[in-house]
């Protein structure tokens, strides 16, 4: 077990993207990123400012993984997709509360917050977003 | 001028009773023997060592095995693209005069894991760990993505993807080096289990326990056959698959290429790329401008891409066959490049070549390194 799957304020430092999707726009190139970072990995401006991005979106692509990461064993087979949001911003997440064979492209989803690793047994329980289909 | 002068390789597989240390050891010696020199700087390329083997500052630990304490000594680690990138700041160091004879010896000990939850989370370093492999991303899952992209933008069926691992397996049967000496049957790559949705098991390279050492110098000393690297770029991509664009392009590889065709009209006899998925050989091959856009499978089904081919791509059998020793594998291609345009590839040699391409991929195409060689 790695030390940064244990740390707490490893986790704790994400938490801002990982529980309210607090990213980052550029006022230059208008680039938006999740999370924030101190300078736009599109043209290297440092003129960032905070936004929450929106919290629903459409799968763009998606994998069913079979053959996981250790600390996800519980969740294989999972779907994990790149997902365009509202805004036009793009993340990667798990889908939930869906059966694998349902994933398509174009699904319209919305974000939930879920347990996602579990390190060991005496580890941090880490939470973050995933997104589920859109309930109509 | 920089010019490669010994080069000693182990063979690719399963080394249950070698260490990360007897492999760097055995493959320095077979460099070092092949030219029988003395070398002033050691440069280490390894990509796992840290999360598998629990050792660093590998430098250090291969000049204290090697029996040369004392000498300058590094590691250069850039994921699956270690080697290239080790062998490309090796060679600076000889230009600009900082060191005369440099070994570089590639790495890698991956096996004494034998749960694939444990080797997929080793490999997960070499994407972005806290927005990917946090929600449960693993490379092989990155390549997943990419060849769904890849099939829904040129409309490409899965079974078009196993004229590259087919034609690997044929090429290895004759690379004494190789793990996989073997032909594949189409039905078994039809058959193959589900790895990440689309990606089956035959689609990608084994994992590999192996180290590759090659001399280089300023001068074309070698006793035993000498290549000059003619030159080499190297460019990133992002770290994160989910900022890119376009899935179905690897821009560091073409800038890669372009960098390091600027002052040359080199061309080829033969291609070593980095083939870890059929999915990221078929963009490779299309970023080095040798297939149209969509269009890589028709190189290998049609026999062009085969060793006595037009345009020879993986002689020895690339990663799916010759085996994927992570961050040692860039220098496997240096090596093999070395002995083809030396003519020594004995059983697998291009007939006739004289100048060949390498190229090495980390991550998922975020970071390329070419390297043009050529026979002097
Ligand atoms: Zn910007």
């Amino acid at each position: 077990m790695w030390a940064y799957w244990q740390s707490v304020p490893a986790h704790w430092r994400e938490i801002p993207a990982r529980y309210r999707l607090e990213g980052g726009r550029c006022m230059d190139c208008g680039y938006i990123m999740l999370p924030k970072e101190d300078i736009c990995p599109v043209c290297g401006s440092k003129n960032i400012e905070t936004v929450i991005l929106p919290r629903k979106g459409k799968v763009l692509n998606y994998t069913v993984v079979w053959n996981a990461l250790r600390g996800y064993e519980y969740y294989t087979p999972y779907v994990l997709a790149i997902i365009e949001l509202e805004d036009g911003s793009r993340i990667m997440a798990q889908l939930t509360d869906i059966s694998p064979s349902e994933a398509k492209k174009g699904m319209e989803v919305e974000m939930v917050l879920r347990k996602t690793k579990v390190s060991g047994e005496s580890g941090i329980i880490a939470y973050s977003y995933k997104f589920r289909p859109v309930i109509r | 001028m920089v010019y490669i002068v010994g080069v000693g390789l182990t063979n690719v597989g399963n080394h249950w009773n070698k260490s990360l240390r007897h492999l760097a050891v055995e493959a320095s010696l077979k460099a070092l023997e092949s030219c029988n020199k003395n070398i002033d700087y050691i440069v280490v390329a390894n990509a796992l060592s840290g999360v598998v083997n629990g050792q660093e500052n590998l430098g250090s630990y291969v000049a204290t095995h090697l029996g040369k304490i004392g000498l300058p000594a590094v590691k250069i680690e850039a994921a699956g693209a270690s080697g290239g990138a080790a062998v490309l700041l090796a060679s600076s160091l000889v230009s600009s005069k900082m060191a005369d004879r440099v070994l570089v010896v590639g790495v890698e000990k991956v096996t004494d894991y034998t749960a694939l939850e444990d080797s997929n989370s080793a490999l997960s370093t070499s994407i972005d760990s806290e927005y990917e492999a946090f929600h449960g991303g693993t490379l092989d899952a990155m390549h997943a993505l990419v060849m769904r992209a890849y099939m829904w933008k040129y409309n490409v069926s899965k079974e078009e993807f196993s004229y590259l691992p087919l034609l690997m397996h044929e090429n290895a049967v004759d690379t004494p080096h190789a793990q996989l000496r073997f032909k594949l049957k189409p039905e078994s790559y039809s058959s193959s289990p589900v790895i990440a949705e689309p990606l089956t098991m035959l689609d990608l390279a084994p994992l590999g326990d192996g180290a590759a050492a090659v001399v280089l110098s300023k001068d074309a000393e070698g006793s035993n056959g000498n290549a000059e690297i003619v030159s080499s770029g190297q460019a990133t991509d992002s770290i994160s698959l989910y900022r890119r664009r376009d899935l179905t392009e690897m821009p560091s590889i073409r800038t890669a290429f372009k960098r390091a065709m600027e002052n040359t009209n080199f061309k080829p006899d033969f291609y070593i790329i980095h083939d870890y998925s059929s999915i990221m050989g078929y963009i490779a091959v299309e970023e080095l401008g040798l297939a149209e856009r969509g269009k890589a499978s028709r190189l290998f089904s049609s026999g062009e891409a085969n060793r006595d081919g037009p345009v020879p791509i993986n002689p020895e059998g690339g990663l799916k066959a010759r085996g994927n020793p992570v961050g040692a594998t860039g220098v496997y291609q240096v090596a093999e490049a070395y002995l083809q345009v030396t003519g020594r590839a004995d059983g697998w040699q291009v007939k006739g070549a004289m100048s060949g391409l390498t190229l090495g991929i980390g991550g998922i195409g975020s970071n390329s390194v070419v390297h043009l060689v050529r026979g002097v």
